[in-house]
């Protein structure tokens, strides 16, 4: 039995020269898998490679049981994956609600109880629902990208280092959240710089190096595997 | 007797800066905003809207003569408002035409900005050709109704001042359909699922696609409020002044000249620099001799005109504006998009 | 078709296309538009130079047309003592108040650091600048405009030869580059575009209005000639003997002396006509090549491969430390000189000075269409979109007034719609103007002639 979603053998990039290589990643519901590795792994590029926003030479992506690979982004959103980029992804000139409404944007039944539950689980982000997005802190800013990507009731979510640039308290209470969403019933995966923490909540790990699976297994695992630990996260 | 004076100076001011610059000025902000809004969503400046202006009035003033022909009229309203929806159906689809066949081909290529400049360039020279070649390079009256709803000599008579004041139908109803359509475009932009998702395109292209929203549909609304409000405007500066193509193509200048100076890309800001670049054009063109004439004890009367400058350079005012814009606050009065 | 040969094939169909121009309609024709031609194509080296190269649009083209052809009258034509006498001191010190105002409001602007005094001290010197002004330049232009107003009316040029003319245009139209570049070339490419046509119309608006400058609408005729007039060649021996001698064969197969002396006076007259118009075309090409040459020396050397570098990835030579700014500057000001030059050719060859022929927005355009159709970054691809588009811009009217007449083929003399097609034929160029310029752009997007990759 394979896993929610998974991703075999993918190989490609950008058009030039090969990133990743022969690239497994798969992730289950009610799990979290959190992708680590040195700077230019390929771990953008392998998680670009699962929405389909590059195109590969070689790869089969599955979700739940269907073929997923020739789809375009916005299909892959419609059948429930949804994405948090690293930077740009808020939209700064609109409203908080409306940045969760046009989250919404392919839903078609009413959307309202969706937003009030992700106002019970951001607080913050209800007092300042009419403000600009652009207009928030570093931390209510990422709160409204994860809002954002989460009002499509996705099956599958992905952030790209969801806790870049933020202090270490907002950054605790952005994975307490993410253990939150995890135990709704999604699947979630992670790419991180922060991999000590990343890894700490995780319910299992890759480390990719040179845009080739290096290590995986369950995340405490990888945290007190020696070898990862010499080389990644600082002894 | 000192409060007839001041008045009068009140009301000679009207006639001749306020109540004109606040009519062309609407018609100025409902171009700009068809502009501004090709800008915002589509991502380039588009030589052609002064042309596309022009087609758009030039369609109206066929379709109404079809309905005087039929002896279909508006009574004192005129025709032209009746003509005015089927035109800008023609125009809209005219519109989309041109968008698939010219611009989806450099689109999907992602190309520049400044190609799509260029090409616009070329869409301006083939409208310029249709519309010359359609209705003829000549200046057209096409109002017809009820011309005055405040007559100078009537208000003098009334009122017993020596100035009159004028107000003509077509500046009272470009103020009206101006004003509905400004607000109908912004609610529509912030409250509407289609106006949000419309804003959040021109606001983050890469993120609009991963909430699922299609471009394809975002481009084609736009070229429809676009094609809506750049005819509204063209029909009623045709209707207040007259129709002819280059006088039209002229206004291509003061357009881009409202949409930097507003803040290029920001609905608001295009409304507010239509605005102030028709007062500016009026207001320093005036010769305000009279005004003072009446308004200082006669030892004081000024000797010149009184003219900051001469009308002339009526074109170049707008270009001035941008050009201290440019200098002292790049990105608009209202911050627009990026610079 | 190979890129080698693209050139020399061009520039052979452009010869026989003026060559059949030449023996349809006439040589004095085919001359007219030659030079015209020339003057096009060195106006295409300059924008080709800012866009091509320098990656820069600039939409002001009309605006350095128009500096060249008044330089052209403000060098050739005599001075009016006259004017300068009664109103000349007042024009200079308007000019010198107008230099101080615009040194104050610099100084104002850079030095003052509080926003408040900042901007009152910008209006104190705006008002008083404009009263000044207004004070000594209002009176001042009524005295010289009402000094014989049917003919002169302004303050007239140095009297120095026109020809001097050309490389003073580009000095100055240089140093208004220099003015517009320092505001605009810091902003991105289609603000610059917007900025640029605006100033260009700007400076129009001055040359129409100004009167006392450059006559204004009321145009200044009978400019100084760098070749010979036809009636003085129509007097001179050795022009008469050497019209003789071409046409020998001819003049011997009349019967008659007096029929032959007709046929040579005829003959005389014709060619006296086309004889300066080479004299032009002599005069003018050699200038182009002179421009051309030094474009391609400029381009060639390590200064252009800069140049080059920067307009191909911006980010990567600023990260370099090119001074980007600098060198859009640079290559700004050379491009408006040689349009500046252009445009005081333009006007020498007309012989008057028309403030009102310049339409920015059109002509602009077309200029624009001879470096894109010709190969933007290719000055000799700029030569021939020079050639190619003004040949096509004079002769569509024929050719559609023509085409049009196959239209309405079947109609009758005065069926309305043969009239309305006919009276619209001269609205095709434009048409025919846009549709190259999209086909152009999209199937032959690099040009005619293209530009030669660089080998790393």
């Amino acid at each position: 039995m394979s896993k929610f979603l998974s991703c075999t053998n993918m190989t490609g990039g950008y058009g030039g020269e090969d990133i990743i290589h022969a690239c497994d990643i798969e992730v289950d519901k009610n799990q979290i898998v959190v992708i680590v590795g040195p700077n230019g792994a390929g771990k953008s590029t392998a998680m670009k490679a699962m929405l389909g926003m590059i195109s590969l030479k070689e790869g089969i992506l599955m979700l739940d049981g269907s073929d997923i690979s020739k789809l375009t982004p916005q299909d892959r959103v419609a059948a429930g994956i949804a994405f948090v980029p690293q930077t740009m992804n808020i939209f700064s000139e609109l409203t908080v609600e409306e940045n969760l409404e046009m989250g919404a944007f392919l839903r078609e039944d009413n959307v309202q109880e969706t937003i009030e539950e992700l106002y019970n689980l951001f607080p913050a982000m209800k007092d300042k629902r009419n403000q600009l997005a652009g207009e928030l802190s570093g931390g209510q800013r990422q709160q409204v990208a994860v809002s954002r990507a989460l009002m499509t009731r996705p099956k599958v979510l992905m952030l790209d280092e969801p806790t870049a640039g933020v202090s270490p308290i907002v950054m605790k209470e952005i994975f307490e959240r993410i253990i939150t969403i995890k135990n709704s019933g999604v699947a979630i995966v992670i790419v991180e710089q922060n991999a000590k923490q990343a890894l700490n909540i995780a319910d299992f790990g890759y480390v990719l190096v040179g845009g080739e699976n290096k290590f995986s297994g369950e995340g405490q695992e990888l945290l007190n595997n020696q070898e990862v630990r010499k080389s990644f996260l600082g002894g | 007797m000192e409060n007839f004076e001041f008045i009068n100076a009140i009301v000679l001011l009207s006639n001749f800066v306020i109540v004109p610059a606040l009519s062309y000025g609407s018609q100025l902000a409902l171009a700009t905003l068809s502009l501004t809004i090709i800008y915002g969503v589509l991502r380039f400046s588009n030589f052609a809207q002064a042309d596309w202006m022009s087609f758009g009035t030039m369609a109206t003033i066929l379709f109404t003569w079809l309905f005087q022909s039929i002896g279909i009229t508006a009574g004192i309203l005129p025709t032209a408002l009746l003509a005015l929806p089927f035109a800008i159906i023609v125009t809209a689809l005219f519109c989309l035409l041109i968008d698939r066949s010219v611009y989806s081909f450099y689109r999907k290529q992602k190309s520049q900005p400044i190609v799509l400049m260029i090409v616009s360039v070329g869409v301006m020279f083939i409208l310029q050709a249709v519309v010359r070649f359609i209705i003829g390079p000549n200046d057209r009256k096409f109002f017809d109704g009820e011309k005055y709803i405040v007559h100078a000599l009537d208000f003098k008579n009334y009122f017993g001042l020596e100035e009159g004041l004028t107000i003509k139908s077509t500046q009272l109803i470009t103020v009206i359909v101006a004003l509905v359509a400004m607000i109908s475009l912004f609610y529509f932009l912030q409250k509407t699922k289609l106006g949000k998702s419309m804003r959040a395109y021109s606001n983050n292209e890469d993120l609009a696609l991963l909430s699922g929203i299609n471009p394809e549909k975002i481009v084609i609304v736009t070229w429809i409020i676009s094609s809506i409000l750049i005819t509204t405007a063209g029909v009623l500066y045709g209707l207040d002044k007259s129709f002819k193509p280059f006088t039209y193509f002229n206004l291509l200048l003061p357009m881009f000249a409202a949409a930097i100076v507003g803040g290029i890309g920001s609905p608001i800001g295009a409304v507010i620099g239509g605005y102030v670049i028709a007062f500016s054009e009026i207001t320093l063109t005036y010769a305000y001799k009279k005004f003072f004439v009446y308004l200082l004890p006669e030892n004081l009367e000024p000797s010149g005109l009184m003219q900051v400058l001469s009308t002339d350079y009526k074109f170049a005012i707008s270009f001035i504006i941008l050009v201290i814009v440019l200098i002292v606050r790049p990105t608009g009065i209202v911050r627009g998009k990026i610079i | 078709m190979n890129e080698e040969l693209r050139a020399p094939v061009a520039f052979t169909v452009m010869a026989i296309l003026l060559a059949i121009v030449g023996f349809t309609q006439s040589w004095s024709v085919s001359l007219s538009v030659i030079n015209l031609c020339i003057i096009s194509s060195i106006m295409a080296i300059g924008v080709n130079l800012q866009w091509g190269y320098g990656g820069l649009f600039n939409a002001g083209v009309m605006g350095f047309t128009a500096l060249g052809g008044l330089t052209a009258v403000l060098v050739s034509h005599d001075p009016i003592y006259e004017a300068w006498d009664k109103a000349g001191i007042g024009i200079v010190i308007s000019a010198i108040i107008f230099v101080l105002t615009v040194t104050a409001l610099l100084f104002v602007f850079r030095n003052i650091e509080n926003k408040q005094i900042r901007n009152t001290l910008i209006i104190l010197i705006i008002v008083f600048g404009l009263i000044g002004i207004n004070n000594f330049y209002g009176p001042s232009i009524d005295i010289i405009e009402s000094i014989n107003p049917a003919k002169t009316g302004f303050l007239g040029g140095l009297g120095l030869p026109i020809i001097f003319s050309w490389l003073i245009a580009a000095v100055v139209a240089g140093l208004v580059a220099w003015v517009i570049g320092k505001i605009t070339l810091r902003l991105r490419s289609d603000y610059l575009a917007i900025a640029t046509l605006g100033i260009s119309e700007i400076v129009i608006a001055v040359v129409k209005h100004e009167d006392w400058l450059s006559r204004g609408v009321k145009n200044v005729s009978g400019l100084d000639r760098p070749v010979p007039y036809e009636i003085e060649l129509q007097q001179s021996e050795w022009f008469l003997n050497l019209v003789e001698r071409i046409n020998f064969s001819k003049l011997e197969a009349m019967q008659s002396l007096s029929s032959r002396q007709d046929l040579l006076n005829d003959l005389v007259i014709d060619s006296s006509g086309i004889f300066v118009k080479l004299c032009y075309a002599g005069l003018f090409f050699s200038f182009l090549l002179l421009i051309f040459y030094l474009s391609q020396l400029a381009l060639n050397s390590p200064w252009g491969r800069m140049l080059r570098a920067i307009r191909d990835n911006e980010e990567a030579a600023s990260a370099m430390g090119k001074n980007i700014f600098a060198q859009h500057l640079q290559i700004f000001i050379i491009g408006s000189a040689i349009i500046g030059i252009a445009g005081a050719m333009l006007t020498t060859l007309d012989g008057q000075f028309t403030p009102g022929s310049y339409r920015p927005l059109r002509f602009t355009f077309i200029i624009w269409l001879m470096v894109i159709i010709g190969g933007s970054g290719n000055n000799l691809g700029s030569i021939f979109g020079g050639f190619f588009i003004w040949f096509i811009w004079i002769e569509a009217e024929p050719l559609s007034i023509g085409f049009m007449n196959m239209l309405a083929g079947g109609l009758e003399y005065d069926n309305p719609l043969r009239m309305h097609l006919l009276g619209s034929a001269a609205h095709l160029r434009l048409f025919i103007m846009g549709l190259l310029l999209l086909l152009a752009l999209r199937f032959m997007p690099r040009g005619v002639i293209p530009e030669k990759i660089q080998k790393k």
